[in-house]
């Protein structure tokens, strides 16, 4: 063996939950990346392959989920495994909702590509989910590499998704406004905002399970949230 | 032959000497009991000193059969391979291609130096399952792991921070060394050719319908009702160089971000110095800032601004931020250009500060201003001849970098635009 050790089958396990866990991160990445695609194309057979593919992520969740308990339950885990495996149960969690989230831009997209939509709307929307996806992809890139000293870009990006947001949501009330027959189209992309920005949240909460999985501690707590759209109001002028 | 029997003369000389070094030990041991039991006193000098030397030319002589063998590949194999002594880590550096090699267990034994650049983290010991999650890279993977040593192959692409695409190629090291390898051949070039066409179309004619629509009714007019109104010509035809000059701006912009998006990786190991960049810039924008009344105050740090990275794009960036802070920060009538070094999230930066006085950006559209073609205020980007892509030609270069640019304005008091890049 060139590694020289030999890996136990309790140590090959873990693997086994982890190496599960990414490739059921990757599908999550790549399904998101085809529902924004489908969506800003509006191309409707890509759409319906998203809403097949988000069952495979259903699926791994049990899978990983009933491995995960049964390690557990066979061999009692201490201290960082125990965290390890508990942090998968989280993760999963968290990647299904992702799954769910890609799954519902998908569903939008028929009745988003009704009527043409102006395409700055677009770009906001796909610079949005740009940086939503680099926020999921950083941080499973830390899952791999465990360098969680790296973490505090979460939260950057996580203010800036938020901004993005609030811009985002501002624009969709303007050409509502302008014109009522904006409204379906426009709140189905507000709905399609508000996923993007959801997923960025599940990903932030990746990190801080994966923060918590290394260390043993919680990660310190976070600053004020940035996303004023609770806020926004349009008024007539 | 000859060759042959030259080698044959030599060994014989340092076949005795290598055996003696070898046998060393012993004859020592013999030699230094023989004068123990002649100091003892039972034996004389002259014998113990003969016995010395009887022992050390049986040492000399005695076969050694660690040494023939040690000796014996070199002649039965004359023309050895001379890859033989060669490290796998030199041959792997050589390459240019990004190279892996990785154990049964998926983790990373090395990577090469390609490697290392193109992705970030890539270290001895990473698990690559984890870090390739795309579910075709988890399928070659796995397969080479499982494999019957036949090489797989898959087409990979990695769309952020900058998009690339590789076509990976996975298979086994050897026979049974429980290594294998994986090769990335960069086709970002192709693939980008093919997006950049799309884009290019789709921009383009949006963005160039507006100009020609409105020289094509101004032609209709000249030739319609303002056929004998030569005062009304010039005034159209004024509105029509305009139009074209804004068109052929345009042009360059998006050629100059096509080519941006051309060639996503930077030559390693250029340095730039971006005080004299800046200088540079400044010198370049003075009779901008003549025409439009504004004053320039440096606020640069002591010491040395060294960055990695390309001069000419760098020099485009601050180029496109202190153009704009003089256009649209007339009314404040003055541009602060600050240089500092500051330390972010454990990293060392240099940071370029550009300030102007004028209206400022409304909270709402600073997240969105480096996207292509978003503008505040479209009749203001009109008449300062913008063309709602310089921003996006900033932020693209900063990413190429490893930079970022950070915004912040408000509204009545002026917005500075802050460029930061790590240290060389």
């Amino acid at each position: 063996m060139p590694s020289g050790h030999i890996v136990s089958a309790f140590e090959e396990e873990l693997q086994f939950l982890s190496r599960r866990l990414a490739a059921m991160g990757g599908q999550a990445e790549r399904l998101v990346e085809q529902a924004v695609a489908a969506l800003v194309n509006g191309d409707p057979v890509l759409a319906q392959k998203v809403i097949r593919d988000d069952l495979l992520l259903d699926e791994a969740q049990r899978e990983i989920d009933d491995k995960a308990i049964s390690i557990i339950a066979r061999r009692q885990p201490m201290a960082r495994d125990l965290r390890e495996i508990i942090g998968s149960i989280r993760i999963t969690a968290d990647l299904e909702r992702v799954g769910d989230l890609g799954k519902n831009l998908a569903k939008r997209v028929n009745a988003v590509a009704e009527g043409r939509q102006p395409a700055s709307l677009f770009r906001g929307l796909e610079a949005l989910a740009e940086l939503a996806l680099a926020q999921l992809k950083e941080v499973l890139d830390v899952f791999a590499s465990r360098s969680v000293e790296r973490i505090g870009f979460v939260r950057d990006r996580d203010e800036e998704i938020d901004a993005m947001y609030t811009s985002l949501f501002r624009e969709l009330l303007t050409y509502m406004m302008e014109d009522p027959r904006n409204i379906t189209p426009c709140t189905h992309l507000l709905f399609c905002a508000k996923n993007i920005e959801r997923i960025g949240d599940h990903a932030t909460n990746i990190a801080e399970t994966i923060y918590y999985m290394v260390t043993g501690d919680q990660m310190p707590p976070e600053r004020p949230k940035e996303d004023k759209s609770h806020r926004v109001t349009l008024n007539r002028s | 032959m000859s060759e042959m029997e030259d080698r044959q003369v030599e060994t014989v000389s340092t076949r005795a000497l290598a055996r003696l070094r070898q046998n060393g030990w012993l004859a020592g041991a013999s030699c230094a009991a023989i004068i123990a039991v002649s100091v003892a006193g039972q034996v004389s000098g002259y014998v113990a000193a003969f016995a010395c030397l009887a022992v050390l030319a049986v040492a000399a002589m005695a076969p050694g059969r660690e040494t023939e063998a040690a000796v014996q590949p070199v002649r039965l194999v004359p023309e050895a391979n001379p890859l033989e002594p060669l490290s796998a880590v030199h041959l792997a550096a050589a390459v240019a291609d990004p190279l892996v090699v990785f154990d049964a267990y998926g983790a990373v034994v090395h990577a090469n130096d390609a490697a290392r650049r193109a992705f970030d983290g890539m270290r001895a010991g990473l698990s690559l399952p984890l870090r390739f999650r795309a579910p075709e890279m988890q399928s070659v993977i796995e397969g080479a792991l499982a494999g019957d040593g036949t090489v797989l192959s898959v087409d990979y692409s990695e769309r952020l921070p900058v998009e690339r695409s590789y076509h990976v190629t996975a298979s086994p090291v050897g026979h049974d060394t429980g290594l294998y390898v994986l090769v990335f051949r960069d086709q970002s070039e192709a693939r980008r050719i093919d997006r950049m066409r799309a884009d290019f179309i789709a921009n383009a004619s949006h963005e160039l319908r507006t100009p020609l629509a409105s020289i094509s009714g101004f032609i209709e007019t000249i030739l319609g009702p303002a056929r004998n109104d030569p005062k009304a010509q010039a005034n159209f035809l004024g509105i029509m160089q305009e139009q074209t000059g804004r068109m052929s701006r345009l042009i360059d912009d998006l050629l100059s971000l096509s080519r941006l998006e051309m060639k996503p990786y930077l030559r390693p190991g250029q340095t730039v110095d971006v005080k004299e960049t800046l200088e540079a810039v400044i010198s370049s924008l003075t009779p901008l800032m003549a025409d439009t009344g504004m004053a320039l105050e440096r606020e640069f740090g002591e010491g040395s601004f060294l960055v990695s990275g390309d001069r000419d794009e760098l020099f485009q960036v601050l180029q496109n931020l202190l153009e704009n802070a003089c256009k649209y920060g007339r009314s404040g009538g003055r541009v602060v250009v600050q240089l500092e070094k500051a330390v972010s999230g454990g990293v060392h930066e240099v940071v370029a500060t550009i300030r102007d006085f004028g209206p400022g950006i409304p909270q709402e559209h600073i997240p969105r201003i480096t996207e292509r073609f978003y503008r505040v205020d479209v009749e203001t980007s009109r008449t300062q001849k913008g063309t709602g892509l310089g921003l996006s030609i900033v932020k693209h270069i900063l990413t190429r970098h490893g930079g970022r640019l950070t915004i912040r304005s408000e509204v009545g008091k002026g917005s500075s635009f802050a460029v930061h890049l790590p240290i060389a």
